[in-house]
């Protein structure tokens, strides 16, 4: 692996300066994240598949608010750092990124619109590979309103409400969520009410969502949720001149203030 | 400091999806989807991603509690183990093996569970034996 020598050198230089680097670690025959904290654990550290990593980062910090953290993070982990910290989610004063490039096969799966990190780090490990675009997404907009319609239909017809989109998203950090509350979506039902759950949701992705496709990856159904999502962030960029996660300064277009 | 995962298997249901559950410094706080796992392949429902919720809630049980005068308060293994094979003994003696039900649980050991459909059969007598797997 071409990525992997120069990516243990990164995290055992950073490691000597900082109290730990979380980053995937090989365990159990499978792959998970880790807070490495020594350079003997090294020999354990891992590349694929990727974990929501901002997600665990805040935990960490929440629990920790004085460390000083570093992260291996992809193309989609920092715009989702960025879209956090816009939001008071995590504290970028105190942590180092270490960036990684994903290889064309890793940015197929997503599929990633910017495959490697830019902004918040000099260091990428790997090669700088071209955006893979949604080609569901091409297909989707040849459709009439009515071919969508049936189709979005068709799609939420198979969820069986497990909250993983919801729970995976290092973007959902509401302290109460309007899913879960009887009077937008009611109880007992499966599937559950078509479209306002899932458009509650995409709602709420509006201006935060980087995507990283970690909840396509994560249903059960098999929903194409980055399809819909995709499409939300076109909109935004349209509507507003905004692209997510692609600088620290702009100002997300719309922000609630139950996240401020 | 300390964040690690732990690979287990979900425990509640017979599927066997495969989890990791995330340690920060010393207390379980989280279910994350094991990805690549042979049988879940990364996903779970709603269940397993709450996994962990039961390991350090306040309402969980961890001492045997006997009900007097209609209160549960809390009792020694003993005295509990001894009240339970009193009342179930005496139980079969007047009603006979059937009038007794046992539920298992998919959160015990496969061990466990063959020690209690065995101590059901052999023991009390009587086949009714079912677990909490079947939801």
């Amino acid at each position: 692996m071409k990525r992997m020598e120069p990516l243990k050198r990164a995290v055992a230089e950073a490691l000597r300066e900082l109290d730990g680097v979380l980053a995937l670690r090989r365990a159990w025959g499978g792959v998970a994240p880790h807070l490495f904290l020594r350079e003997e654990e090294l020999d354990e550290l891992a590349l694929w598949p990727k974990y929501p990593l901002p997600r665990t980062l805040q935990l960490i910090q929440r629990a920790h608010p004085e460390s000083r953290l570093g992260i291996v993070a992809r193309g989609c982990e920092e715009r989702g750092l960025i879209e956090m910290a816009k939001r008071n989610q995590i504290d970028l004063g105190r942590i180092k990124v270490i960036g990684l490039a994903c290889t064309a096969e890793e940015a197929q799966v997503c599929p990633c619109p910017k495959p490697y990190p830019t902004i918040l780090t000099d260091i990428v490990i790997g090669e700088k590979i071209e955006p893979v675009a949604n080609k569901m997404v091409e297909e989707f907009l040849a459709k009439s309103s009515q071919e969508r319609l049936a189709f979005w239909k068709r799609q939420f017809s198979k969820c069986i409400k497990c909250y993983a989109c919801r729970t995976v998203c290092p973007q959902c950090f509401c302290p109460e969520c309007t899913l879960e509350d009887a009077l937008w979506v009611e109880t007992g039902r499966i599937p559950p009410p078509f479209p306002s759950f899932h458009l509650v949701r995409a709602m709420h992705t509006v201006g935060k969502c980087v995507g990283c496709g970690e909840c396509e990856l994560s249903c059960p159904a098999h929903i194409p949720l980055t399809t819909l999502y995709t499409l939300i962030r076109q909109e935004v960029q349209e509507l507003f001149g905004y692209q997510t996660g692609e600088s620290l300064e702009a100002e997300p277009p719309l922000v609630l203030p139950m996240e401020m | 400091m300390e964040y690690r995962n732990v690979l287990t298997t979900c425990i509640y249901c017979g599927v066997g999806c495969g989890l990791y559950l995330e340690i920060l410094d010393g207390k379980v706080v989280g279910t994350l989807p094991a990805k690549g796992h042979p049988v879940s392949e990364g996903k779970l429902c709603i269940k397993g991603w709450n996994a962990h919720a039961f390991i350090h809630h306040p309402d969980r049980l961890t001492k045997p509690l006997l009900r007097r005068d209609g209160r549960f308060l809390e009792a020694g293994w003993d005295e509990a183990l001894d009240l339970v094979a009193e009342r179930l003994t005496a139980i079969k003696e007047k009603y006979g093996p059937d009038a007794i039900a046992v539920l298992s649980s998919a959160k015990a050991t496969n061990e466990e569970n063959y020690l209690l459909q065995k101590f059901t059969r052999a023991v009390l007598g009587t086949n009714n034996i079912d677990h909490c797997a079947r939801l």
